[in-house]
């Protein structure tokens, strides 16, 4: 198929930016969207041009690494996939589509369609892990007794694959799904529980600190996500920051 | 006051957002409830409702909560509008092309347009009655029981004669649905009350409240208008 690309082009950090129109031909149904954006960069570089830097690491949907915003949403018009597990056949003949980079003041570009996520693990840096003795005498995870249902429900939140759709896709530009995701993660588990306030406490304010906007409960975050992480972890999340802020020695 | 205790993050600004506007949910059940005197035949309405306002603007346990109530109409506005500031910060190049309709409930997405809505609604409808009622000289009405107070129910009911009036106050409690049909199921989830027992009560409660307290509010000047 024959496709039309509008797709936003900035030299570096500095650069305004632009989009920049691509006509693209011999588009397979089958092939990935990144196929096709790697048979538009090889026409690209054949005319002496600068391909299109987009960022990109499995290619199986686990990595999170391919941040586009495509058509208006975040990973394109299908539910629960990233980039690279969209496939060109959710596109017909002649259609002109839309390509950006994530939009946020956290995720400042890089380059074209390249964001920097760092904001992410600074997130993470303040919080989002468990202070465990390494040592030799590590207690064995399955020698700790969980609740079924808790595990589940830290599993489903250990799911969020860190990409940012849900910022992208947010018209606050707010991380509120992510930090959820990974406060409730641990939060639920006995593991993570000697640390559960002070969590909290950090990575909700080194989310701030960052930058990124107020959740207004739209709900957009959770419906573009593509591991479709619920919106229960924000509540749960909120009510965890509450709980630690009104009782933190 | 962005950064006093109270305000000084993203999740705190949430938690009092949710708080001011779920008091004032309260208050529109009260204030619906004790506008309903307005349905009476006027000859009945007149009494009743006149010693109502008497009650209202009087009795100290009112008055606090009243006081609460201006209170939390300011500061809900401010912290709207604090929030929406940031927010707008928080993307500084917005998209090419967005397509919000594929993942979110426009009401929403507007809840700052329709919270405008309701404060200039909300001047409006106070510069008519509260500023007549504490402020400006009105005619006056001896109640049954000999007292002389202010006559508000003719100050309201010739308003609701008055038909641009009435259209007025009727489509106005269109944002005020409108706002109410995200908010209120909102505040419940900023709170973090999100489990799978009593999610259905709260939406279902929410769009509920969205639809009847309005349309009791418009249901006033109707009956007024078309029925004395």
């Amino acid at each position: 198929m024959k496709l039309t690309l509008k797709i936003w082009r900035q030299s570096g950090p500095e650069d305004k930016g632009a989009m920049k129109t691509y006509p693209v031909e011999g588009i397979d149904g089958d092939m990935s969207f990144l196929e096709m954006m790697d048979v538009l960069n090889e026409q690209l570089i054949e005319q002496g041009e600068e391909p299109v830097a987009f960022d990109h690491d499995c290619r199986e949907g686990i990595c999170g690494m391919c941040s586009m915003y495509i058509n208006g949403q975040a990973h394109g018009p299908k539910r629960g996939v990233t980039t690279c597990q969209l496939h060109m056949r959710s596109f017909k003949d002649g259609d002109t589509i839309y390509i950006e980079p994530w939009r946020s003041k956290a995720f400042p570009v890089v380059k074209d369609l390249v964001v920097d996520r760092s904001s992410f693990d600074r997130i993470i840096q303040s919080g989002g892990f468990v202070s465990v003795n390494t040592s030799g005498n590590t207690i064995d995870a399955n020698a700790t007794p969980i609740e079924k249902e808790n595990a589940d429900k830290a599993f489903d939140a250990a799911t969020c694959i860190g990409c940012g759709a849900c910022v992208a896709s947010c018209k606050n530009a707010s991380a509120m799904l992510f930090v959820s995701a990974k406060v409730s993660q641990l939060s639920l588990l006995p593991q993570g529980d000697p640390e559960r306030k002070s969590r909290a406490l950090n990575m909700v304010n080194q989310m701030d600190e960052e930058g990124f906007g107020n959740c207004t409960n739209t709900g957009a975050c959770s419906v573009e996500c593509p591991k479709e992480i619920s919106l229960e972890n924000i509540a749960r999340m909120n009510r965890e920051f509450l709980k630690a802020s009104v009782s933190k020695e | 006051m962005a950064n006093s205790y109270f305000l000084k993050n993203s999740l705190t600004k949430k938690y009092w957002m949710a708080a001011s506007g779920l008091f004032l949910c309260i208050f529109l059940l009260g204030h619906l409830a004790g506008n309903l005197q307005l349905l009476l035949p006027p000859e009945k309405a007149k009494d009743a409702f006149n010693a109502y306002a008497l009650f209202m603007t009087t009795f100290p346990a009112v008055k606090i909560l009243s006081y609460l109530t201006y209170f939390s109409i300011l500061f809900h506005a401010f912290d709207g509008i604090l929030l929406t500031i940031e927010n707008n910060k928080a993307r500084p190049v917005n998209y090419a092309y967005s397509k919000p309709s594929a993942n979110s409930a426009w009401t929403s997405r507007y809840m700052g347009i329709l919270g405008t809505a309701i404060l200039v609604f909300l001047v409006i409808h106070l510069w008519a009655f509260w500023a007549g009622m504490h402020f400006r000289s009105i005619p006056t009405y001896a109640l049954a029981d000999g007292t002389i107070v202010k006559d508000l129910y003719s100050e309201v009911y010739n308003a609701f004669k008055n038909l641009p009036y009435v259209i007025l106050y009727v489509v106005c409690m269109i944002p005020l649905g409108l706002h109410l049909s995200h908010g209120f199921a909102s505040a419940f989830q900023s709170w973090g009350l999100n489990h799978a027992k009593y999610n259905n009560l709260i939406s279902m409660t929410g769009i509920a409240f969205s639809v009847l307290v309005p349309l009791g509010f418009a249901a006033i000047p109707l009956v007024v208008y078309f029925m004395y």
